[in-house]
């Protein structure tokens, strides 16, 4: 057990480099999921045949070879993933600014994947929302940019809050796969480099690891079943 | 599901529809501009597409082609294995698991009038604890990334003097989370059921195990049957995970691959369409099967079911795993 002590700063480092991996791709899936959701509500078929395509092609790909794409397929075509150092956030997220493309590799295929099942989510709000009240907007004689973001897009959020913060749980499990792939010092690389390298007891080890996750997707769950519970009484 | 997003605007008239066609057409024009100048130029500048590159998977008169195939069909049949018994490891863990917490659940109501009161005090304490311990196991397991159950498999099995093939560990990893997460899928199918029918098991006196076994589990399969499959699409991806323990599916002979052939970006298009072509087929399955149920239902006449909880039901759509 006295790993858990001594090496504390290995393991509170762990949880905060996956927390800043979490945070980010969050950041970047929330925002193009929901262009991807938008094109695919969008009226225009050609708009709507990409979102449809990418939702498809993302969310029946394991993650893990969108992993090896990003880590292996990027240095490939000779990018680093130069353009994710935007200024002033590189400097917020300092693993952004360093030289090992890694955690920008990771970020890059979590974004990706984490999108296709933002989409869905929100596509799954939009489809909550009672057929009438978008009915009753066009009615009145809404075009359809008034009726989205007057009536449905409202009622919508809240339907998907539930099916949003799942898939956010499910990015925070996803992102162990990053110390696989070459990230540094995440929790999972933490797991790999203190049994295997510096021969660590097993057991404290995962305790340690496992609390990290934990902390983070435990209290997230629980959060969301309240609001559900609080939701089905709402209605 | 058209049919849904169409309610966000009207039949189209004259106007609109010429609106729709010209933007179509310009929408389509940036996206093959797009598409050519972004991803197909950078990639031939590279020399992407090369025979050199492509040969080997492509082209069945290529020396390496007979070679290469034969080795990502050995990947793929071990991806196939892993899955088909993770898959029948984690529905039965899972059911069993389900039927126990709600029989616990059950047994937590109960006061045990007539026996003792330390004995009935004691059998309640003992309920309660065994229910909370099910709850803390089910919220550990199905919190913890699948990528570190394998993981933690695979190294801690060795450590207490256990050791199995690769596949086992794999599967073993694999069926610890999924089989909670299929037994909170069919948990809260049970639940979602409406109350008469178990109060009408009882009143024919079938004993609270038989409720379950003979009225709710066959009811909770049949609405859970899409999000079940769903998660059966998840486990088939996250075989995928077997490369860090080394075992030799898919992903991992393309690297194999790759490291002969120094082809990655073909090898993972290759792999990803084998993917895409199987879990597709798969929720294509699935929705299926959710139209013909909810036809079925309406016909049979039973009352309106609880819809399941939609953080279940997205989680089994595949956000759940990998």
């Amino acid at each position: 057990m006295n790993v858990l002590i001594d090496k504390f700063d290995v393991f509170a480092g762990g949880f905060w480099l996956t927390l800043q991996i979490c945070v980010l791709a969050a950041i970047g899936a929330l925002i193009l999921g929901a262009v991807v959701a938008v094109l695919r509500i969008s009226p225009v078929p050609p708009l709507r045949a990409v979102g449809t395509g990418y939702v498809n092609v993302f969310r029946n790909m394991p993650l893990t070879v969108v992993m090896f794409f990003a880590a292996f397929g990027l240095p490939a075509l000779g990018s680093n993933a130069d353009f994710l150092r935007i200024p002033g956030v590189d400097a917020l997220f300092t693993r952004l600014g360093t030289d090992l493309p890694y955690f920008r590799f990771a970020l890059i295929a979590l974004v990706l994947y984490t999108a296709a099942f933002v989409c869905e989510a929100l596509r799954s709000g939009v489809n909550a929302v009672p057929a009438g009240q978008a009915e009753a907007a066009r009615s009145i004689g809404l075009t359809f940019g008034q009726n989205l973001r007057y009536v449905v897009l409202p009622q919508s959020w809240k339907a998907s809050v539930v099916p949003l913060g799942s898939v956010i749980i499910a990015m925070i499990k996803n992102s162990a796969l990053a110390g696989f792939f070459g990230v540094v010092g995440d929790l999972s690389a933490t797991a790999d480099q203190l049994t295997g390298a510096e021969g660590y007891a097993f057991i404290p080890v995962a305790i340690g690891i496992s609390i990290g996750y934990l902390i983070m997707t435990v209290p997230l769950g629980a959060l969301l079943d309240r609001i559900e519970k609080r939701q089905a009484v709402a209605r | 599901m058209s049919q849904q997003t169409s309610v966000l605007y009207d039949v189209p008239g004259p106007r609109q529809r010429r609106i729709t066609l010209i933007s179509s057409l310009v929408a389509g024009v940036v996206l093959l501009l797009g598409a050519y100048f972004l991803i197909y130029q950078p990639l031939d500048d590279k020399g992407q597409f090369s025979m050199e590159l492509w040969g080997p998977l492509v082209d069945p008169s290529n020396e390496n082609f007979s070679l290469v195939w034969d080795r990502i069909g050995l990947g793929f049949k071990n991806t196939l294995t892993a899955a088909a018994l993770a898959i029948v490891a984690s529905l039965v863990v899972g059911t069993l698991l389900a039927v126990l917490r709600i029989q616990l659940k059950s047994l937590t109501r109960r006061r045990f009038t007539g026996l003792a009161t330390p004995l009935a005090y004691l059998l309640r304490g003992l309920s309660l604890l065994l229910s909370a311990v099910t709850r803390v196991c089910v919220e550990v397991f199905r919190g913890l990334p699948v990528v570190l159950t394998i993981f933690f498999v695979a190294r801690g099995f060795p450590e207490f003097g256990v050791s199995f093939d690769n596949l086992w560990y794999l599967v073993i990893g694999l069926t610890v989370y999924n089989s909670v997460v299929i037994a909170e899928i069919l948990r809260s199918g049970m639940e979602g059921l409406p109350g008469g029918q178990a109060e009408a098991a009882a009143a024919i006196g079938l004993s609270p195990a038989q409720t379950t076994r003979m009225i709710l589990l066959p009811q909770a399969f049949r609405i859970m049957l899409p999000a079940l499959i769903s998660q059966l699409v998840v486990v088939l991806k996250d075989t995928s995970l077997g490369f860090i323990i080394s075992y030799e599916e898919t992903l991992n002979i393309g690297k194999q691959i790759i490291g002969v052939l120094g082809n990655p970006i073909q090898v993972y298009v290759v792999i990803a369409v084998l993917f895409i072509a199987v879990n597709y087929s798969l929720s294509k399955l699935a929705q299926y099967l959710q139209r013909r149920l909810a036809r079925g239902r309406k016909t049979a006449g039973i009352p309106a079911l609880n819809p399941p909880p939609a953080a279940l039901m997205s989680q089994a759509e595949g956000a759940g795993g990998n």
